[in-house]
């Protein structure tokens, strides 16, 4: 049993419906109690879709269970083929069905109706909704596919771009970018899938000669099929940031035999214009902490640390399925990777980490608002925020271009940041007041002494129910500090900005000890100042 | 004490107190009982909601209110795995281990409900052995209570109703022959609770209590001197336990809109011998006030048709507020689920020939509204922009519930959450 405020994931059988929901003539039975249809207004409501997601819901209550709960199902099944007349349907049983072990595949199967019937396994008690999403997705994939017809030689080559679902992170921009890119390139998409396929579009995946792999989270498993059934190699570059969507233009080239140097040389990418502008000099070493799901959490340490001349202090993601790549990319950064899917442990280590700038999910948003950190979303779980009506991709050079603006929109600008340096106590223009782009006073940060020794993790839990409301987010407990300070040092550590304030204390404290220093005067600080700098 | 008052002459025998329903199985497109816990955790201050389920029950909580609350929550949930499965001695001590490692966290919490789900229901998790063991461990400090708010038992406020018929039973007794006094019952706004309040205080009603309370440590005490007054329709549960400590129901229309204000005021008023004159004066202001604000919406909302998806079980008293006093024409009223007893007032109150439903089929009911293609649908938000797209206007049936509706001085405020969607469609259609 764990204990959970907040879910990065929902449960796998809402995987399943952000495939149902992304494609076409597919409807997915679902054997679930009343209030299971909460998750139709994920799709209603956050994404603002305009029609109802392609799921039947059984709707059994308490009384039907020492009854026939199975009859329920054949009849839902039954009624939903006949009304929405799909092309293929998906049947599996959500958390509390599952218990019941009614086994919707064999209900389904006894209906022998007249199209493909994909019977969905998805442990709830073990698994997640991405895992949900990967295996539904497989599962079509496999059930789907035909083989290979007859093509006309020297045709052009031509790919599947697979993974992008509804309810996804900027799946629908980033689909449009990519197929632009390929267009460019001269390679022909066979299908984009699930998003906007039928059925009959999953009959002909195996036509393309390889796979564009956009969310591996979703697609690879179904991409390693696809290749050793049909020898389709797949992408293993995701094309977020400039230099991945280099990368990758220069994989996809290679697979499918094409040049990619007019494509390189005509990129329309303005961010790495932008990050070698002297303006963008105030980036240099900005200390960020990066937290999503593998794919993306990885994809923004790259950009932040190679393309904007950040420094990575921390990384990490909810999806253990894919930690492996998460550890890897740790190691680049020499910083400790965290895998979890306790937001706790997530507000824990920003606390101590105090970073600069979080790049995050809206739960990283939540934990940044309160501790007056600036954050930008980089991931999933969506908010009906994430689903701008503008194009707003996170893929290719556009994509590229989106991030450079969404990361750098929240930070102090270069000489506001000077002028805070130099003149400090302004009533209006100080170190807790947020940049004035931003109105001044909307994100006021809690006050430095919060956080100045890296917190024992229950202890920061701890502050969720202390600093919560913005009413509280004035004091936190104070960790008992080892190390005296003279009053003098005291206030001269006030005037060094916030967000190193406690890097600065850290480095002091450590000085201290090491050179045997009991109390720590203006001298010592800057003694250590000295010590420390690069 | 006048005990004769029967506040609507014509109760239980006119309008649709006889009306056959229409009663449907199939698809229910409501929420399950676990989201009361999203405005019932905010109204008790210093209780903490601990669901044993799911992820999915998780994910409802987080998502139910369309898009993720990131306010302190006072909820949480145990999400219940494979080793959970594997035995259920190895549960029990798990939920032993979260909840000490949640009030470890939480000091302040007094009260704690664990909240049972579909999961937990089906395994056959004992939560109320789990409350009364975890009860001994805690006590004096917290309190443990449990309740189920399932979706294969309970529908969206049903949940409100079980949380507060799992009080009902730990509420001090009232001394004997202590005098009567008045229960409010159903949680209301704060800022409805304090109209009503200040109304019953210059009715010259000194004893008037309300439940829930704002703090655990301030329940109400109850006995067979105990009047009641319901301030929701879906209190039955809650409205049994009650009697079955003696309190008495005081039979009355619900508080929405003016006359309905009006005659559940005075359904209790008359019960404690607050003279007709006197209770005239006293809500006078208030009713003015009301009919003249309320009186703007109608020349908006007269003549339009109104189409009730199920929803919260308010559905009835809406309609009756909406048909009654601002000329609406009820095409259809779904309820997930119809108390006769406790809506008896309210239906002799609907006009006759009115279309009730009951229970639901989401794919019968929605050809039927297509079918009758209405000015405005009350619907969920799984419904509502799907029937947005497809050209109707819609209301989301949520915000009934999280919006102060109650009292004279909400009438309009109400009439105008139905008003609101049509003047909308007509400026973006200009």
């Amino acid at each position: 049993m764990q204990l959970t405020l907040w879910t990065y994931e929902g449960p796998p059988h809402v995987g399943a419906m952000r495939v149902a929901t992304a494609m076409e003539d597919v409807h997915y039975v679902l054997h679930a109690p009343q209030g299971d249809t909460y998750a139709d207004l994920l799709f209603t409501m956050i994404e603002r879709l305009p029609k109802r997601p392609p799921v039947t819901y059984t709707t059994f209550q308490a009384r039907d269970l020492g009854g026939d709960t199975a009859e329920l199902f054949k009849t839902a099944a039954r009624d939903a083929f006949e009304r929405f007349k799909p092309k293929a349907m998906l049947v599996g049983a959500s958390c509390t069905a599952e218990l019941i072990q009614d086994d919707p595949g064999g209900l389904a199967k006894a209906l022998d109706l007249p199209i493909p019937v994909v019977a969905l396994e998805l442990p709830s008690y073990q698994r997640k909704e991405n895992w949900g999403a990967s295996e539904t997705f497989y599962q079509l994939v496999r059930s789907l596919a035909q083989p290979k017809t007859e093509r006309a030689q020297n045709a052009r080559k031509s790919c599947n771009i697979l993974g992008a679902t509804a309810l996804g992170f900027r799946h629908r921009d980033d689909v449009r970018e990519i197929t632009g890119l390929l267009g460019q390139l001269g390679i022909d998409i066979n299908v984009v899938a699930p998003l906007g396929a039928t059925p009959a579009d999953m009959a002909r995946l195996s036509d393309a000669d390889f796979n564009v792999v956009l969310y591996p989270e979703i697609a690879s498993v179904a991409a390693q099929w696809l290749t050793r059934t049909f020898g389709q190699p797949a992408t293993k570059t995701v094309p977020i940031g400039s230099g991945a969507t280099r990368d990758f233009i220069a994989e996809v080239a290679q697979l499918a035999g094409v040049d990619p140097s007019a494509v390189l040389a005509d990129a329309s990418a303005r961010a790495p214009w932008y990050a070698k502008s002297v303006d963008s000099t105030y980036l240099t070493n900005k200390r960020v902490f990066v937290f999503g799901d593998a794919t993306h959490a990885v994809a923004a340490a790259r950009i932040a640390s190679r393309e904007l001349g950040f420094t990575v202090v921390g990384l990490g993601t909810y999806s253990r399925e894919q930690a492996r790549e998460v550890r890897e990319a740790a190691k680049l950064y020499g910083v400790e990777p965290l895998i979890t899917d306790d937001y706790l442990e997530v507000e824990a280590r920003v606390a101590e980490l105090q970073p600069e700038l979080v790049l995050g999910s809206q739960m990283e948003r939540h934990i940044a608002k309160r501790l007056g950190i600036p954050c930008a979303v980089i991931s999933a779980p969506v908010h009906v925020q994430d689903f701008p009506a503008r194009y707003s991709p996170q893929m290719g050079f556009e994509g590229a271009n989106v991030m450079f603006d969404t990361w750098v929109h929240p930070l102090m600008m270069g000489l506001e940041e000077h002028l805070i340096g130099m003149f400090r106590g302004d009533t209006e223009f100080h170190e807790d007041a947020a940049p004035s782009h931003l109105g001044g006073h909307a994100n006021r940060p809690i006050k430095s002494n919060a956080v100045q020794m890296p917190l024992p993790v229950e202890v920061a839990a701890s502050n969720v129910t202390l600093v919560d409301t913005d009413k509280h987010n004035e004091e936190s407990p104070l960790v008992a500090s080892p190390t005296t300070w003279s009053p003098d040092a005291e206030k001269e550590l006030k005037k060094i900005p916030f967000f190193v304030r406690g890097k600065a204390r850290r480095n002091t404290e450590r000085y201290a000890q090491i050179h045997s220093v009991q109390v720590v005067t203006i001298e010592t600080l800057y003694d250590a100042k000295a010590h420390f700098s690069r | 004490m006048n005990t004769a008052v029967i506040p609507i002459k014509n109760a239980g025998t006119g309008g649709c107190s006889d009306a056959p329903i229409l009663r449907e199985r199939g698809q229910r497109e409501v929420f399950c009982g676990l989201t009361g816990i999203i405005w019932l955790h905010r109204k008790i201050q210093d209780a903490f909601f601990l669901v044993v389920g799911s992820r999915t029950c998780a994910h409802l909580i987080q998502s139910a209110a369309g898009v993720m609350i990131f306010a302190e929550p006072r909820f949480a949930t145990a999400i219940i795995d494979e080793r959970d499965l594997a035995g259920l001695a190895d549960a029990n001590t798990e939920l032993d281990r979260v909840v000490t490692r949640l009030l470890e966290r939480r000091p302040e919490i007094k009260l704690l409900f664990l909240v049972g789900s579909c999961p937990s229901e089906v395994i056959k998790l004992d939560l109320s052995r789990a409350a009364s063991r975890l009860s001994a461990t805690f006590s004096p400090s917290v309190r443990v209570l449990n309740y189920s708010g399932s979706g294969i038992e309970t529908t969206f406020t049903q949940g409100e109703d079980a949380c507060l018929a799992s009080l009902v039973p730990v509420l001090p007794t009232a001394a004997a022959g202590a005098p009567a006094d008045l229960l409010v019952v159903g949680a209301l706004a704060d800022v409805v609770e304090d109209q009503f309040a200040r109304l019953f205080k210059q009715l010259g009603m000194d004893s008037v209590h309300f439940f829930p309370p704002r703090h655990a440590n301030n329940m109400p005490a109850i006995g067979p001197n105990t009047r009641f007054l319901l301030a929701q329709p879906f209190l039955a549960d809650t409205a049994k336990a009650l009697e079955s400590r003696g309190a008495q129901r005081i039979a009355a229309p619900f508080p929405l809109g003016i006359e309905g204000t009006n005659q559940w005021l005075w359904a209790a008023a008359a019960l404690f011998n607050v003279a007709r004159q006197n209770f005239d004066t006293v809500t006078e202001p208030a009713r003015q006030r009301a009919t003249a604000a309320v009186a703007r919406q109608r020349t908006q909302l007269a003549g339009k048709r109104i189409f009730f998806f199920p929803d919260s079980q308010l559905e009835i008293p809406l309609a009756r507020f909406l048909s009654r006093e601002l000329g609406m024409v009820l095409v259809e009223v779904g309820t997930p689920y119809l108390h006769r007893q406790h809506m008896a007032e309210e239906l002799a109150l609907l006009p006759a020939g009115t279309q009730l439903s009951e229970g639901q089929n989401v794919e019968n009911q929605l050809d039927r509204c297509r079918a009758a293609q209405p000015d405005i649908v009350v619907c969920g938000l799984g419904l509502a922009n799907p029937l947005e797209a497809e050209g109707m206007t819609t209301k989301w049936a949520i915000e009934l519930v999280f919006t102060p509706i109650q009292g004279y001085d909400q009438a309009a405020d109400l009439a105008e959450l139905f008003s609101r969607p049509l003047l909308r469609r007509l400026k973006l259609a200009a």
